[in-house]
């Protein structure tokens, strides 16, 4: 199951903190981030990697970012 | 897709000691004492400058603080990373600054300086620093708490340029209105004869100096409000270290030139009330978190585009004069009349905007 966090137009921490709760969740095994920004990417790809995370494939669509997070 | 070096480790600890050694180069160079870079302080003189307050030993328009904007500005256009961008509570964030900058000339500095505060020997920035840590913990509550100043929205490119551009016209009107020996006021522009507004490192040296770190700072997203939230957010350490590696590099780079005097009384641009120092602090590490950057991270924000982080330099440039009209900034003599009061009202005024700016549910 996947399930998709919307964090656009969202500064840090925010984004980080959605990513963290629903990883937190243990709910669903792949978690899709949009963000938009590089620093956002950044600091959401890290903290998912910070939690034992993997981060899969980050897609670009102008400004905007999705970042797959898949949990290990 | 090229990595983006200073987002790393290494990179982040390398922006640090850059700026650690800049600042202590500076403060060589002619800046005021363990004030090689104070962004708060630096607003608060071009703030003088304009003559927006009359506090006369405090008036330059500081080039540092127009390179910050200038080199983030360039970084981002350079890397595609300008995104003009705007409308997350604005004026909450323009509140917010000028609170924070209240409560850091309560203090006398920014985050930047008390770590150079640290660094040249200051024991009164352990107070400071532990209010920021205070205050930031405060944040980190709302924070998790749903606070929230909204999404930002996409705006057209020239919202983008307005703090950049602003902050060029400073530079123009210092080159129209150049200061003079003896002269406290050329053109529009005031400038002090005596005290920390006269002490100033060359124009140029200045202006690249900041251009560089302004540069670094955008790739590396260099903050220190971000360095003790996201340690108390989510134990990362990530940002924090490159504020500690500011702290270790300046205090290795002020051993080095003769600029590290150990000491709580007679430090410069300082005073010893330990309450105060930590107070003012608490309140300023609550309005940077709650607004989402460090003065130094908020310049670097509008740099690339950011409208709302414009919105809270403006914020924090009225507090400045609002802090000196009324008395509320301290000196080294000690609080200001009103100073107490300020941080009385500050602190209230940030808890109702963490209590009640939140989503819907």
């Amino acid at each position: 199951m996947s399930t998709t966090i919307d964090a656009r137009g969202l500064s840090c921490p925010q984004p980080v903190l959605m990513t963290m709760d629903e990883i937190k969740k243990g709910k669903e095994s792949e978690i899709i981030v949009m963000v938009d920004s590089e620093a956002s990417k950044e600091n959401v790809s890290r903290a998912a990697t910070s939690q034992g995370c993997g981060v899969g494939n980050i897609s670009q669509d102008g400004d905007e970012y999705r970042i797959t997070i898949v949990r290990n | 897709m090229v990595k983006n070096f200073f987002a790393g480790r290494w990179g982040i600890i390398g922006v640090g000691a850059f700026i650690g050694i800049a600042a202590a180069l500076l403060q060589k160079l002619g800046n005021p004492g363990n004030m090689g870079i104070c962004v708060a302080c630096f607003e608060r003189d071009i703030a003088g400058a304009l003559g927006f307050h009359r506090a006369g030993v405090v008036q330059y328009i500081r080039p540092e603080i127009i390179g910050f904007v200038a080199g983030s500005l360039i970084a981002a256009l350079s890397f595609k990373e300008f995104r003009p961008r705007c409308g997350s509570a604005p004026v909450v964030r323009f509140i917010l600054g000028i609170i924070a900058m209240i409560g850091a000339l309560v203090f006398l500095g920014c985050p930047w300086r008390a770590a150079l505060r640290l660094a040249g020997g200051d024991g009164n920035a352990v107070l400071g620093l532990l209010g920021l840590a205070t205050g930031i913990w405060i944040g980190v509550q709302f924070l998790k708490n749903g606070y929230t100043l909204g999404r930002t929205q996409e705006s057209p490119r020239a919202a983008g340029f307005m703090l950049p551009l602003f902050m060029l016209g400073l530079l123009v009107l210092m080159l129209i209105y150049p200061g003079g020996e003896g002269q406290a006021k050329s053109g529009v522009l005031f400038y002090s004869l005596k005290g920390p507004g006269a002490m100033h490192a060359p124009l140029l040296v200045s202006l690249g100096v900041a251009l560089v770190i302004g540069f670094l700072a955008q790739r590396s997203r260099f903050c220190t409000m971000g360095a003790l939230r996201d340690l108390i957010l989510f134990g990362q350490v990530h940002l924090l270290s490159g504020f500690i590696s500011l702290v270790v590099f300046a205090f290795l780079a002020n051993l080095l030139l003769g600029q590290f005097h150990p000491g709580f009384t007679g430090q410069p641009v300082a005073h010893t009330l330990h309450l105060w120092n930590f107070a003012g602090m608490v309140v300023a590490g609550l309005a940077f978190a709650l607004a989402g950057g460090c003065p130094g991270r908020q310049l670097f924000l509008a740099g690339e585009g950011d409208g709302d982080a414009a919105v809270f330099v403006f914020g924090m440039i009225t507090g400045a004069a609002i802090a000196h009209n009324f008395g509320l900034a301290s000196s080294p003599k000690g609080v200001g009349p009103h100073g107490i009061a300020a941080v009385v009202v500050g602190l209230a005024v940030c808890l109702i905007i963490g209590f009640t700016m939140r989503k819907k549910a």
